[in-house]
């Protein structure tokens, strides 16, 4: 077993730990910003247009958005079972439930990448393939630019954080995280829920315009 | 008898000497010195421009530089100093240098963020090397809509990549700082024991982490509508080109502020030492810098008086503007408090602090005349807020930051500088700035507007006269390169408290040690217990200043 | 280029209704400035005189309470920035709401030149002739990037954005020349786009007009336009499509199918043409198409022109500027 100690700056594992989880939430304030940025000018673009984006956003694959919803909470719930674990000592849960939240991640990205395909054929995506159909204005393109870069940037964002569960996986399984230190984990988890949250606004916010 | 060999104690400086400690070190006080580096060469860069642009000046009808490459100029001038150095100075080399040692910590929360930090810088840097040697940009660091995304022949997008790269530098020392400061205070460093500078420091990291994403998503959303031609800002397209203006002026005032906050804190160090006497009102300090960060998000507006905003919106914003400006105009009155039955002298560092007063209370002074909104219609994109500007940022922060760079230079060198060569410096850019700038405000009161590359000719005195201070300013810049670079090879090596400071970044060896202290400090006084009457003064963690 | 009969000017002209009340607020504000510039110079000099370190001035009974000067300077600070707010916010209130116009002069902005279109037609580039006296009531449009049109003798500005009508009205209180500059980067010759307003005395700003050899006034031309792109189609009493008559529309409040109500101004008519399809009037089917792309910034205020004849006290103000 590795013997863990607090790095030179660090008088205790447990100061270290709490650091760690301040950086990420203030690192997380950073991110809601920067999406809260982006969907506020999305907001402002959909009052001004409101028609053209409720139709624009009923072409989106509503069922993707839909499953992908679930498959990320089902995520955060695995995570969280993954924390109490290592809070617990229970070392093959803490694999089994990090393993759980890596595929329903993964699953996420595959439907993703499923759905920008249809929209590719749809010919919906703006600069490569958009194709402005009758009943659609121009505003309409808009909505598939905002569509796309929140969607992309969420898709990136979860990436890295599927990245980051098979790198606590690692962990997890050599030793490095365990009941005496799991700080990584926690902070691996707020990361994880706030990649939630960003598609529980997401979805209404770009599925189900124009769907009432 | 036998030789008996002293040993050095081995300093942050001499621990390890290869490359690869340096480029790889997770010291936050190396790491200083690797952004020192950086920032003063961009300073350079940024203050080449400047000076063509005063060179190009001197003639109303202009004849030294081409009108595109004189845009562009200003806009490379505004795009540095803002990011690449005036943002990024101070909280990178002293804070990063001074944080830990201030707090009584052995490092920062994460030296290997602080690390990643610099290269992130550094890349953002290169990339605007290459944007600057492709042709540049001639927007104006501003980037205002329709013309940036749909007019401007120039590498918008390589400039708005570059912006957002930097901003990431930004954030991770910000989120460094915030964590060090909350987790990492030794055993007696309670928030009210908090040097001044420290506060100013977690001010500024608290704008930096909530105002820079915005920017961010600002620059990401230009970038698309200039590469694949929609309308998010574009009127053409059905954008809004006013939606551009509020979201980057909703980060670009906040980011004067994180420009100027850790200047203040600076001051508050320096005047308490040279005056030998606890900064008048801490409490009211401490909140200023707070209720400075927290408005600094509500006044964004101010620069849009003449946009097209509504009325109404105008009556709001310069509302706020007045009283950002209120504890500002506190902290002036408090550092002048300070002097009163003092113990002043007047080494190099306080000349430069007195200096940022003085500048500061006339560019403040006259925020106050571009806030008030009825004269704003007349002053605003007009020399009169250049002036404006350069009265904080250069006449202030940089002050400033000489200031700081001179009182903590014996504590990161080890080597004292020479001071008569110091005062000069102070007192020659002090001089050669007024000189710069004020004309400045005339020219923007006749009406002479900004980014102009020609103007009137009976303009012309004001502006030769502002080109001749620039030169006096530029050899004031050049005399710290000069001597402070002697000190380092000649220089007295200096002892561990050198001005007899109060602050625990004295009760170390000058320089520190790797780790900072033998043994965390323990504290048990507050800050500045200086006494004027007899100079004497007890050191944060309890012991008489040596 | 306005002339100020100085060899090194130091104070701008000063002239119009505007520029008189604006220069009053700086020069209040200048000297209020200036006094508490001093007032901290002044401390901050004393104290480092007396107060240098070797001097024998007694420096004891330090235990002030501090809170009584904080909470006082704080107050009086507090106070005079209130005072100067009041003052600046109420003047800009009446330098941008433009009062009852003698006159109305529409202005495109384009790189790098001011293109003037008076209402009965003369066209100007760079200039711009008004009566004195009179209050003057400018529209003005961008045709591509943000400029901003700048009057500095005059206190005044607006920023010109595209997509958009701005306005901006001045009363001109003397004759002469005064200058007219660019204030927003606009692009390469963003530093040459300026030029003059020519403040005439009324019968000879009347001869200007009569001299410059127009035969059709804006609003004729936009009643031209109105025919060529098939507008009258629809918006004519005899027409089968229902879409409002455009009679006495300028300045009317016009009630939208979502319950807003609006005022049928220049940016009205201008989104109407232009971006129809974004709101609807009450009771009429969306139909209108979009003439985006098709109109440049001075038809389109040529049409607006006309859509303003319509209207009785417009028409009537009209005849009175022939």
């Amino acid at each position: 077993m590795t013997v863990l100690r607090p790095e030179t700056q660090y008088a205790t594992l447990a100061q270290q730990g709490e650091a760690a989880q301040l950086g990420m939430w203030a690192f997380l304030a950073t991110e809601v910003l920067f999406f809260g940025g982006l969907i506020f000018t999305y907001f402002i673009y959909r009052a001004a247009y409101p028609a053209d984006f409720a139709n624009a956003a009923r072409d989106t694959e509503l069922w993707c958005g839909s499953v992908n919803a679930a498959l990320l909470v089902t995520s955060s719930l695995s995570m969280v079972l993954a924390i109490e674990a290592a809070a617990m000592g229970r070392q093959r849960a803490v694999l089994f439930w990090l393993g759980i939240t890596a595929v329903l991640g993964i699953a996420f990205l595959a439907i993703k990448g499923y759905e920008y395909a249809a929209d590719y054929r749809h010919q919906l995506v703006p600069a490569l393939n958009f194709l402005l159909k009758p009943g659609y204005r121009p505003p309409g393109e808009l909505f598939w630019i905002f569509y796309f870069t929140a969607t992309g940037l969420h898709a990136i964002h979860l990436t890295i954080g599927v990245a980051l569960v098979l790198l606590m996986l690692v962990r997890a399984r050599i030793g490095t995280i365990g009941p005496l230190y799991y700080a990584p984990l926690e902070v691996v988890g707020l990361y994880w829920s706030f990649v939630d949250i960003v598609w529980l606004f997401l979805f209404p916010a770009l599925y189900l315009p124009g769907r009432g | 008898m036998t030789a008996v060999a002293i040993d050095l104690p081995a300093t942050y400086l001499t621990e390890r000497q290869t490359v690869g400690s340096w480029l790889l070190t997770r010291d936050h006080k190396r790491i200083a010195l690797l952004f020192f580096a950086s920032i003063t060469f961009f300073f350079f860069i940024g203050g080449f421009a400047a000076t063509l642009i005063r060179l190009h000046l001197v003639t109303p009808q202009g004849g030294l530089l081409q009108p595109d490459i004189y845009n562009r100029m200003f806009t490379i001038h505004g795009i540095v100093m803002v990011w690449f150095f005036l943002i990024p100075a101070i909280p990178t080399t002293l804070g990063n240098f001074l944080v830990p040692l201030m707090i009584g910590a052995h490092d920062l929360a994460f030296p290997r963020l602080n690390l990643a930090s610099w290269y992130v810088f550094n890349l953002s840097g290169v990339l605007l090397l290459y944007m600057l040697l492709m042709g540049g940009v001639d927007t104006g660091w501003t980037f205002y809509t329709p013309f940036s995304t749909a007019y401007a022949n120039g590498y918008v997008t390589a400039a708005a990549v570059t912006v957002f790269i930097n901003g990431f530098s930004t954030i991770m020392t910000a989120l460094n700082f915030v964590v060090t400061i909350h987790r990492l205070r030794a055993p007696g460093m309670y928030w009210s024991r908090l040097p001044l500078f420290i506060w100013a420091i977690y001010a500024t990291s608290l704008v930096m982490l909530l105002a820079t994403p915005v920017l961010a998503m600002t620059l990401l959303l230009i970038g698309l509508e200039r590469l694949m031609g929609v309308g998010i800002f574009d009127p053409a397209l059905g954008g809004d080109p006013l939606l551009f203006q509020h979201m980057f002026w909703f980060y670009s005032h906040p980011a004067v502020y994180i420009m100027i906050l850790p200047a203040m804190g600076l001051v508050s160090e320096i005047v308490a030492c040279f005056a030998r006497k606890p900064i008048f009102g801490y409490t009211g300090m401490t909140y200023a810098l707070l209720a400075i960060a927290v408005i600094s998000f509500l006044v964004w507006g101010h620069h849009m008086f003449t946009a097209g905003i509504s009325l109404f919106s105008g009556i709001v914003f310069s509302l706020m503007s007045f009283l950002v400006a209120v504890p500002s105009a506190i902290k002036v009155f408090n550092w002048t408090a300070t002097l009163h039955k003092g113990s002043i002298a007047f080494d190099a560092p306080m000349l430069y602090a007195l200096g940022f007063v003085g500048l500061f209370t006339m560019g403040g002074l006259t925020g106050l005349m571009v806030a008030t909104l009825a004269l704003d219609v007349h002053l605003t994109d007009t020399y009169f807020v250049i002036a404006h500007f350069h009265y904080i940022m250069v006449g202030g922060a940089v002050s400033a930051y000489f200031g700081g760079l001179h009182y903590w230079w014996p504590k990161i060198t080890g080597r004292l500088y020479p001071e008569i060569w110091a005062r000069a410096a102070a007192i020659l850019m002090f001089l050669g700035f007024n000189l710069t700038f004020f004309p400045q405000f005339i020219l923007g009161y006749l009406g002479m507007p900004r980014r102009y590359y020609a103007y009137a000719p009976e303009l012309q005195v004001w502006n030769v006269l502002s080109s001749a201070g620039a030169s006096i300013l530029a050899i004031a810049y050049l005399m710290p390169l000069v001597y402070l670079t002697w000190s380092l090879l000649r220089g007295r090596h200096a002892s561990p408290n050198p001005w007899l400071a109060t602050g625990l970044e004295w009760q170390t060896s000058s320089p520190p040690p790797k780790e900072n202290f033998a043994r965390t400090p323990n504290v048990t006084t507050e800050p500045y217990h200086y006494d004027p009457e007899t100079g004497a003064c007890i050191a944060q963690n309890g012991t008489a200043c040596a | 280029m306005a002339e100020t009969g100085q060899w090194v000017p130091f104070w701008p002209k000063t002239s119009a209704l505007s520029g008189d009340r604006v220069n009053t607020l700086f020069i209040a504000e200048l000297v209020l400035c200036a006094a508490i510039l001093a007032l901290v110079f002044g401390l901050i000099w004393v104290f480092c005189i007396r107060y240098r370190r070797g001097n024998p001035v007694p420096r004891s009974a330090l235990g002030e309470k501090s809170w009584v000067f904080e909470i006082g300077w704080t107050a009086a600070t507090l106070t005079g920035f209130l005072g100067l707010f009041v003052w600046g916010a109420g003047m800009y209130v009446w330098l941008y709401k433009p009062p009852a116009a003698d006159l109305e002069i529409f202005i495109v902005g384009k790189q790098w030149m001011w293109k003037v279109e008076h209402p009965g037609g003369q066209r100007e580039i760079d200039e711009l002739h008004v009566p004195v006296g009179k209050t003057v009531r400018l529209v003005m449009a961008s045709q591509d990037v943000i400029h901003s049109f700048f009057i500095p003798e005059f206190r005044l500005k607006h920023d010109v954005v595209p997509g958009t009508l701005e306005t901006m009205w001045f009363r001109p209180t003397e004759t002469g020349n005064f200058t007219i500059e660019c204030s927003e980067f606009c692009g390469t010759e963003h530093a040459h786009m300026g030029g003059q307003i020519v403040v005439m005395e009324p019968a000879a700003y009347t001869g200007w007009l009569t001299h410059q050899g127009v035969n059709l006034s804006l609003a004729q031309q936009g009643e031209a336009l109105f025919r060529q792109h098939g507008c009258s189609g629809c918006h004519d009493a005899n027409s089968t499509v229902h879409a409002p008559l455009l009679t006495g529309l300028y300045g009317s409040l016009v009630h939208l199918s979502d319950g807003s109500v609006v005022r049928a101004d220049e940016k009205y008519i201008r989104d109407c043409i232009l971006i129809p399809r974004t709101f609807t009037v009450a009771g009429y089917p969306p139909v209108m198409p979009s003439f985006a792309g098709q109109l440049g910034e001075d038809e389109i205020m040529k049409l607006i022109a006309y859509i303003q004849s319509l209207s009785p006290a417009a028409a009537s103000r009209e005849e009175s500027t022939r």
